[in-house]
């Protein structure tokens, strides 16, 4: 089952084949998917942007960013731009150290957790077997620099927004990881290229979103929360705080605050479709498509083919999920704060755990479809 | 020494300073609030140290249970009863802060001492890794059974005591025995908003 493209052991060996030593070759090779990833989720980020803009316009029967770029494709780098030109404030009375680190504590563990985001059977930064617990335990840090930025601020509607971010990611952290957890019992791995092997070979029927529907939704609804997007954006609710814990923000700090989010939301959506859409596997199982064709597994060309198609499937999937997330946006009302804790604490957690106990007993009554 | 330890015994060194100077700033430092942030940064070091030790699920467990909930939750209590007051000065303060730093150097120089001259088994087999949890579910489930077992309906209680907790509707309201009063928690009365909409209507 192991076919694919080993990219860094051809990088490597044609780096030897000119005669370096294996180390310094390996060192060579080491920043590239890095810096690759690092690329990939800007790029991300800003063809989310762009959509976020474009989505909302017609859900609200407005035309949209039209001038910069075809289609105003271009919107979310002038964006950019414009924060980068912006003049960094920082307020008299702020506390200028935890007011600068504060954005930076929320933007790192977001971009490391793509250390474990799988695009193929090797196209992956690095297959720790921790995989999906790497993601729970680093997104669990941004509270520290949600209420770090909130207090720093000296301001009271930072502080509380603040807060509430923070009360509001620890709340539904437990949820989210209690329907991972249903998962990883299924797939007996915690990596994230397990956990897709397990659901590949019957396409569209193997995915676990058929054998965790619940799981599917308070994942997804965890997530959202997670992302503070609407109907979860109490954080920055314009109406009482103004903007939450980024008031007193401008110019490049503000511009980490927005980055974070819309990298966040895209990488939630990734992991939904990795944890219960299949991740890089296509709808029709594309192995045995090859099969009927009678083409072998090591036929390079093929194997590019599924390369892409991995690539292209989990884009397509991860977009899928955001035009939901966006069409939610305009959909839902907001919910109070005191609703958003209650729906967490007393309605998700529970449900949550009736999947855990349900998904083992099903593991050990029907191993065969729930991976015994 | 090749690539690999060289960048371990760098790592080494960054992080144990990193933790050396944010313990003592934790301890040291006169805000409060500092101490707390740092004491985050004192975990963090902490999981890196694992995580060198090729100890990677204990690390990210580090990292979820100490960073993102026990400092967390150090850091709510003390925003939410942090009221910018600065302490009167207090008389002879400094033989306390005397005191605490003869009794901390003692207690540093006689583990120090224990460290030094206790002859350790060290265990040379190589690390487990990411097979790391794998035995470690064995640990539990064989020799470690009873303690885990406990713990976990230990936590389980707690978070359905939460749960039932939050949700007061599945306690029952009357109860004859004992005095209602006696029993009620200070808040204020639930459902203000149909409360008010009901007085409307009457």
């Amino acid at each position: 089952m192991n076919s694919g493209i080993d990219l860094q052991g051809t990088f490597i060996n044609s780096l030897q084949d000119l005669g370096l030593p294996p180390g310094i070759s390996k060192l060579f090779w080491m920043p590239l998917p890095m810096i690759l990833m690092v690329i990939g989720a800007t790029v991300g980020l800003l063809v989310l942007v762009w959509l976020e803009r474009k989505i909302s316009a017609a859900a609200q029967q407005r035309v949209g960013p039209e001038y910069a770029g075809p289609q105003g494709s271009l919107q979310a780098a002038v964006d950019g731009l414009k924060l980068i030109f912006k003049e960094d404030i920082i307020p008299a009375k702020a506390d200028s150290a935890l007011f600068t680190i504060g954005p930076i504590l929320v933007i790192l563990p977001v971009f490391i957790s793509y250390l474990v985001v799988p695009f193929g059977q090797n196209l992956i930064i690095s297959d720790v077997g921790l995989g999906i617990f790497l993601w729970i335990a680093l997104s669990s840090v941004q509270p520290i620099g949600l209420l770090m930025s909130g207090y720093a601020s000296n301001n009271k509607y930072a502080l509380l927004g603040g807060l509430r971010a923070a009360a509001q990611s620890i709340s539904y952290e437990i949820p989210l990881a209690l329907a991972v957890l249903a998962v990883v019992m299924m797939s007996n791995s915690m990596s994230t290229i397990d956990i897709v092997q397990q659901q590949s070979g019957y396409g569209i029927l193997g995915w676990n979103v058929w054998r965790q529907p619940v799981g599917f939704v308070i994942f997804w609804i965890a997530a959202l929360a997670e992302c503070e997007r609407l109907p979860f954006d109490l954080p920055e609710a314009e109406e009482e705080l103004v903007a939450g814990y980024q008031t007193e923000y401008s110019g490049m700090k503000f511009a980490l605050f927005y980055i974070a989010s819309y990298v966040n939301l895209l990488l939630s959506a990734i992991m939904v479709a990795v944890l219960y859409l299949g991740g890089w596997e296509s709808p029709i199982p594309l192995d045995r498509l090859a099969g009927w064709l009678g083409q072998p597994e090591t036929n390079p060309i093929l194997q590019v083919i599924t390369a892409s198609m991995g690539i292209l499937m989990t884009l397509f999937k991860t977009y899928l999920l955001v035009f939901l997330a966006i069409l939610m946006r305009w959909t839902l009302p907001r919910v109070r704060i005191d609703q958003l804790l209650d729906l967490g604490w007393k309605f998700l957690l529970p449900v949550a755990l009736v999947n855990l106990l349900v998904t083992a007993a099903l593991k050990i009554s029907l191993p065969f479809a729930f991976g015994g | 020494m090749n690539l690999a330890e060289g960048v371990q015994l760098v790592s080494f060194i960054i992080l144990t300073v990193m933790m050396l100077g944010a313990a003592l700033a934790v301890v040291l430092s006169p805000n409060i609030v500092y101490s707390a942030f740092l004491l985050g940064g004192v975990f963090s070091a902490m999981a890196g140290l694992y995580l060198l030790l090729n100890a990677s699920f204990v690390a990210a467990a580090q990292i979820l249970v100490y960073v993102g909930a026990i400092n967390v939750l150090i850091l709510f209590a003390i925003m939410l009863v942090n009221k910018r007051e600065d302490f009167a000065p207090v008389k002879y303060a400094w033989t306390r802060k005397i005191v605490t730093a003869a009794v901390c150097g003692g207690l540093f120089l006689l583990l120090g001492t224990t460290i030094i001259t206790t002859p350790w088994a060290i265990d040379s087999t190589a690390a487990a890794g990411d097979e790391a949890i794998y035995i470690l579910g064995e640990h539990f489930f064989t020799d470690f059974l009873l303690p885990f077992e406990l713990v976990s309906v230990l936590l389980l209680m707690a978070l359905i005591g939460a749960i039932v907790l939050a949700r007061r509707d599945i306690i029952p309201d009357s109860s004859n025995v004992v005095g209602q009063d006696d029993l009620k928690l200070p808040e204020k009365p639930r459902e203000l908003v149909s409360a008010g909409a009901d007085g409307e209507s009457s």
